[in-house]
């Protein structure tokens, strides 16, 4: 029996609206996970509510700033500091940023 | 205004089992604010998608943890048989819930022990990881491995266990039980370890939903959600009742995960008396084309899965979010206010799994 | 709330024997399904390379030219697909690990040259096969005995396919066909 979950995609802007909607109601914040393709990226949010768990698709190019939802919801701020290491997405507004050394690895942006 | 100091904690410390830094800003004997550093494990097994395909990395995906291997294995094989659509036999389920769950017991009598050398009591956590022994030899027995078993393949599993080794089992947890109910006196009723465990580490209701909490730190504060009543493997057809506290400290959390051991050793009774006959696995062809979230109850919480494939042999992403990543989260807060001697404990409290947490 | 609990289980723990094994002095006993060194019975292996594509650590080199099959011991994780995958079973796990050493050590194990006095049994492995579907009855006896899933035969629409990019060379199609219609054929 596998269960089912939503997903839709959205554009970038509307991320901070649909993401405190979601706290008002309850949900919790699942993961945050960034996809690298040919053009740019794309950014996959989860937010989970008892069983049931929503999940946006944003598709970015490279260039693209996106604000950060850790004020919102705190526990972002972990896998927002990931998205900029690894990938090099550019995300802005960070609550606890820190600036490309949450794994201090050798290469910048090994996955981009 | 008192003066402020800035501790290093870790990563290397003799009551931490998993490499994590902390700077721990004290004023006097209380810690005013926790700032958590990450890193020393980062392998980058994500990486790893370029070169092995889909197939081997089910090998290194197990590898990412020594303590919850089973089930990355698991998870990785259940994502992947969802983008293919395929369906595991029953046995293949129930086999692989059975193993699932002795992997949660022998995880919890390991975190048992951890957790009473962070408040030094070496005797207990002895007892406790002998208890463990016994798993370990019966998974050795059953899979060919104490802690990696590499019996997961895309489409079901790769060995059976037959009636006698069932039995065998079963036997064992029951003499089992009656040992380990002596060892959870000991940590539910003394006196000397409640004065450790009670009242440190509160977090709330509303704390545990804003900071995105899950597993026992979330049902020891009240909230009854178990990522298994999704139904997945055979849990849809097995009985048990989600295990909550309502006193949100470190005794409750406690609390919750001895009774989970005892509710294991009843859902592995179960599964082995209705374990149907039949095949264990089923051919699966082809190249992955698609994308499939998956959630599974690893010991420590909620774990979920993303995996993508676009067509060729080899996977275009795969993502592990662990169950301690969010946690760390709900360690900041719960630091923030304690005395620095209840560090330790609390860092094991949401029992770390850092290495999952890096890959 | 009780205190000293746990006096009765450390007196019982003091008088009783140890939990652990006298190790060197007594040996363990491994079990039976145990995951220990991979041991190739050389003389069934046909050089199809099967463990060399699915070994993930890539351990195992097969050289098919000079008949040695050779494994580097500090690379191999023993997780044993080279044993489920192989076609012949000629790889098995001994009940025993791998010993430790200082340095990384490669095992080679040389094919000592078999007697061709059966023409039929002389079937090697390299190429890929062609089946001669004049003589071919689509018994589809070769697809099932592919271990790469490379072979589809079709009994009523008479027809056999080859997939060249799964197929590993092994030569178990040829060796197999009742007929004797298939070829490895070099090129």
């Amino acid at each position: 029996m596998r269960e089912q979950y939503d997903m839709c995609e959205i554009g970038h802007g509307e991320l901070a609206l649909r993401t405190l909607e979601h706290k008002r109601s309850g949900y919790r914040l699942g993961q945050i996970c960034a996809v690298r393709t040919q053009d740019g990226y794309e950014l996959l949010y989860s937010f989970i509510k008892d069983y049931h768990m929503t999940n946006y698709k944003i598709k970015i190019d490279e260039d693209t700033e996106v604000a950060s939802i850790s004020d919102i919801f705190p526990a972002a701020m972990l896998y927002e500091n990931e998205m900029t290491e690894l990938f090099g997405v550019k995300v802005k507004y960070i609550n606890l940023d820190y600036k490309n050394k949450f794994f201090r690895i050798e290469q910048e942006t090994p996955f981009k | 205004m008192a003066k402020r100091s800035v501790i290093p904690f870790g990563p290397q410390h003799p009551v931490l089992p998993e490499p994590i830094h902390l700077d721990l800003v004290l004023e006097d004997e209380k810690v005013v604010e926790a700032i958590p550093s990450v890193g020393f494990v980062h392998r980058g097994l994500e990486k790893l998608i370029d070169k092995k395909d889909f197939n081997e990395y089910q090998y290194v995906i197990e590898r990412t943890c020594g303590i919850c291997s089973f089930m990355h294995g698991m998870s990785y094989c259940e994502a992947l048989e969802r983008i293919f659509d395929a369906e595991v036999p029953a046995r293949g389920k129930y086999l692989r819930t059975i193993w699932a769950e002795m992997s949660r017991l022998h995880s919890h009598l390991l975190w048992l022990g951890l957790l009473a050398d962070a408040f030094g009591f070496e005797s207990l956590f002895m007892q406790s990881w002998r208890m463990r022994e016994k798993i370990l030899d019966m998974f050795e027995a059953s899979t060919g491995g104490r802690v990696i078993f590499s019996v997961n393949k895309v489409g079901g599993v790769l060995r059976d266990m037959d009636k006698d080794m069932l039995k065998s089992f079963v036997d064992t947890f029951d003499s089992m039980e009656k040992d380990i109910k002596v060892l959870a006196g000991t940590f539910l009723n003394d006196r000397t370890v409640g004065s450790r465990l009670r009242d440190v580490g509160i977090l709330t209701k509303k704390d545990v939903i804003s900071l995105g909490a899950v597993g026992p730190m979330m049902r020891a504060s009240g909230i009854a959600i178990d990522t298994r009543k999704l139904g997945y493997e055979a849990y849809g057809d097995l009985d048990f009742e989600i295990i909550t506290s309502e006193d949100c400290d470190c005794y409750a959390r406690c609390e919750v995960r001895i009774k989970e051991i005892f509710q294991s050793f009843d859902i592995i009774r179960q599964a082995a008396a209705k374990i149907p006959d039949g095949e264990i696995a089923v051919q699966v062809k082809g190249a992955p084309n698609g994308e499939a979230f998956n959630r599974v109850e690893q010991p420590r919480g909620e774990a979920i899965y993303y995996v993508r494939g676009n067509g060729s042999m080899y996977l275009e992403r795969v993502r592990v979010r662990t169950p301690t990543f969010t946690n760390l989260q709900a360690l900041i807060k719960t630091l923030q206010g304690c005395q620095y001697a209840d560090v330790p404990i609390l860092i094991l409290t949401i029992d770390p799994c850092v290495s999952c947490t890096e890959r | 709330m009780s205190i000293m609990n746990f006096t009765r289980t450390a007196l019982k723990n003091f008088f009783s024997k140890p939990a652990t094994r006298n190790y060197p002095f007594e040996q363990r006993e491994y079990p039976e399904r145990y995951r220990g060194r991979v041991s190739i019975n050389i003389d069934d292996c046909i050089m199809c390379g099967l463990c060399m594509k699915k070994c993930p650590a890539d351990a195992i080199t097969v050289d098919r030219d000079k008949k040695t099959w050779s494994i580097q011991r500090m690379s191999c994780v023993q997780c044993s697909l080279c044993v489920v995958s192989c076609p012949k079973k000629c790889l098995s796990m001994e009940q025993r690990y791998s010993e430790p050493s200082a340095e990384k050590t490669v095992d080679t194990v040389v094919q000592p040259p078999k007697e061709t006095d059966k023409p039929e049994a002389a079937v090697t492995a390299g190429g890929v096969p062609n089946a001669d579907t004049s003589v071919c009855v689509y018994c589809t006896l070769c697809a099932k005995n592919c271990p790469a899933g490379a072979l589809t035969v079709d009994r009523t629409e008479k027809k056999w396919a080859l997939d060249r990019d799964a197929c590993v060379g092994c030569g178990l199609c040829a060796s197999k066909c009742p007929k004797k219609c298939i070829e490895m054929k070099q090129d």
